[in-house]
């Protein structure tokens, strides 16, 4: 398929932990994950908090050490393998591929106005020749982040969390990439907010013709912006699908209570999800066979002693659990 | 219903270098015993000083209108809790007869002092403990909040404990001294949807257990719908309406509520596109004149919006809202 943005093989990160006499322990973060991101998709990353989706996102802006397996990029232009990347492709590359993060507030240098910030980028790479055309960059881009002139000469502290969010937005923009990793980018603000955000993440992608990855905690947040969705459990990918067929038939037990566990808007519908117990484990003492077995209440003896791999069922609903078919049959009857 | 807390025409500003800031302007409400409010509105609306204001908590430089009354009903009679001076005093309504639950459980406990001792501390502070029945009540209430082990978290420190854990260690803290009135200053935003639900849970078990109040702030309205019983929505420190749950949340009147649901991204129907409200939270130092809503407000009836602030307007027996729009309607 040529209209893959970004292919990722098996792709693991693990981090050297402890090391005493006896070698080191290699906390593996991500583990073994196989994706697709597609050319102008909003593709989504969901799972809780040390599922490693943070991680993953990072390898893919080669940010992280990449351990095993391997990713690709290319976007027509360009072709690189990132585990083999070198030194000028990957200057290339940070061109292409951007970060915009989750927190405002800690983004954004206090001592530069709001112009320089945007601006950076700008000269640090190079981009432009001199300061006129820096300006003028610098001006069409936050034109289409909705900050004015205004706003340019002044300092980020005069700016409430969704105009900072903005900023950073402008700034991750500015050298025109391909590809955009947007890390938990709407969980530190308000829902008032947070809607106009979406909308101009949603607005850029389809006017620059971007590929975003969006990470984020917030399944309905997920399910409003994204067109796939993949869900993370403790460094393995458990599921993946389209959106609309992930949240219409979720498959694996893990996506059911994530889907459950979130707060119904009805007064009059209270505690009839079906929660998980338990917290996820520690990432340096992961359980055997299929990593959700201890808080799954549908695990068996099989569970516990073999890992389920990625099961495609070829239209894009992907999910890996021993006993899907089975649960969902008996969902059905 | 037995009254728990009374709040009458709570006004309170800050004395800055920028001069007075208004942080709570004219709120008034009561909740009674057994009772949970939901207190939402979004980040520089008042929440959390209106919630510290009842443990008389704001810092120094807060200052409270001569009208402004906090009474709480103690089973010892009626605290009027602005007028405490002292620590000993204050004790009754910092951990003695209420008690606070923060948003981050890692920034509450002291780093360097286990859970254990932490929990003994306070109990023997606020009751007449010996060391050995304080600490075997501390295990309980641990235990009580669904901690495994909970005798050898005792002896543990915060960090050792996962954010979940913490959480439920900093409830069973709070709840240990037995107090009548709980406020959790959005205990659940820090953690994940399935510990969420399991923190949540938790408190319902204990307000039906403990018979106490509770207010919960939160900006989370699906986390309000499954918790609490009325609802207050605040906006620059201004009650903008009020009432109980399943009236505000389905029926609601004022265009800021309103606003917020709107930009709720919904499960149940992904083709609605997201209606944020328009503008940001205007800096309180630059409060609107009128109805503070104005500047951001799609339904702005006329002029009187920016000129005079408006009153609160009696829906029904419960449901109050504060707008123009209603004048008319019931003057």
């Amino acid at each position: 398929m040529s209209d893959v943005l970004i292919r990722a093989k098996g792709l693991s990160v693990g981090f050297p932990i402890g090391g005493g006499l006896f070698g080191k322990q290699i906390l593996k973060a991500v583990d073994n994950v196989s994706l697709d991101i597609e050319k102008g998709s909003f593709f989504g990353l969901v799972g809780e908090s040390g599922s490693g989706k943070t991680t993953l996102g990072r390898a893919l802006l080669k940010a992280a050490p990449i351990t095993g397996g391997g990713a690709h990029y290319s976007d027509g232009e360009v072709d690189y393998d990132l585990e083999r990347i070198t030194r000028d492709q990957l200057k290339d590359y940070r061109k292409r591929a951007q970060l915009i993060f989750q927190d405002p507030y800690a983004a954004l240098s206090p001592r530069m106005t709001v112009r320089d910030i945007i601006a950076e980028p700008l000269e640090v790479m190079g981009l432009t020749k001199n300061r006129q055309e820096t300006d003028a960059r610098v001006r069409e881009i936050a034109a289409k982040c909705r900050l004015n002139l205004e706003h340019l000469r002044r300092f980020p502290h005069a700016f409430s969390g969704g105009q900072r969010q903005r900023i950073s937005i402008a700034r991750a923009l500015v050298s025109a990439p391909k590809f955009i990793v947007a890390d938990e980018s709407v969980a530190a603000l308000d829902v008032s907010i947070q809607a106009d955000v979406l909308n101009l993440l949603k607005q850029i992608q389809s006017d620059m013709g971007l590929t975003f990855m969006f990470i984020s905690h917030d399944l309905s947040v997920v399910a409003h912006t994204c067109d796939h969705v993949a869900v993370m459990y403790l460094g393995r990918l458990v599921e993946t699908a389209p959106t609309r067929k992930l949240f219409a038939a979720p498959r694996h037990p893990y996506t059911k209570a994530l889907f459950s566990a979130i707060p119904s808007l009805d007064p009059d519908d209270r505690g009839s999800a079906q929660k998980l117990t338990g917290e996820i484990p520690s990432p340096t003492n992961q359980p055997s066979g299929c990593k959700f077995h201890t808080r799954c209440p549908f695990a068996i003896d099989h569970c516990k002693r073999v890992e389920p791999q990625l099961e495609s069922d070829g239209t894009g609903h992907d999910v890996s659990c021993h006993r899907w078919k089975e649960l969902m049959a008996s969902e059905a009857a | 219903m037995t009254a728990l807390i009374d709040v009458e025409n709570l006004t309170l500003q800050f004395r800055t270098d920028e001069g007075l800031i208004t942080a709570v302007d004219n709120v008034s409400f009561s909740l009674n015993r057994g009772e949970v409010m939901g207190l939402v509105g979004e980040s520089g609306s008042g929440k959390s000083v209106t919630a510290k204001a009842l443990m008389h908590l704001n810092a120094r430089n807060a200052v409270y209108s001569p009208e402004s009354r906090i009474t709480l009903h103690t089973d010892k009679g009626p605290v009027d809790v602005l007028s405490l001076k002292t620590p000993r005093d204050l004790n009754i309504v910092r951990g003695g007869a209420v008690s606070m639950i923060f948003q981050e459980p890692m920034a509450s406990f002291a780093p360097a002092i286990t859970i254990g001792k932490q929990m003994v501390e306070q109990l023997q502070l606020h009751g007449d403990y010996t060391k050995d029945q304080a600490k075997r009540w501390s295990i309980e209430m641990l235990d009580r909040v669904g901690i495994s082990d909970a005798d050898k978290r005792f002896d543990q420190y915060a960090f050792e404990l996962s954010g979940g854990m913490r959480q439920r260690a900093m409830i069973a803290m709070a709840l240990s001294t037995q107090p009548k009135l709980l406020i959790a200053d959005e205990p659940t935003t820090a953690l994940d949807v399935t510990i969420q639900a399991q923190v949540i849970d938790l408190m319902k078990d204990l307000v039906a257990e403990f018979h106490m109040g509770i207010v919960f702030i939160t900006h989370d309205l699906g986390v309000v719908a499954q918790t609490a019983d009325k609802v207050n929505v605040m906006y620059l420190g201004r009650m903008v309406e009020e009432g109980p749950v399943r009236e505000v949340i389905r029926n609601p009147k004022h265009p800021y509520t309103q606003g917020l649901l709107a930009a709720l991204p919904k499960l149940d129907d992904l083709d609605a596109p997201l209606t944020p409200v328009p503008g940001d939270i205007p800096s309180p130092l630059e409060r609107p004149s009128g109805c503070v809503f104005h500047t951001r407000c799609s339904k702005v009836v006329g002029d009187i919006c920016k000129r005079v602030d408006p009153k609160d307007r009696q829906i029904d027996a419960t449901h109050k809202v504060a707008c123009h729009i209603y004048d008319e309607v019931l003057a």
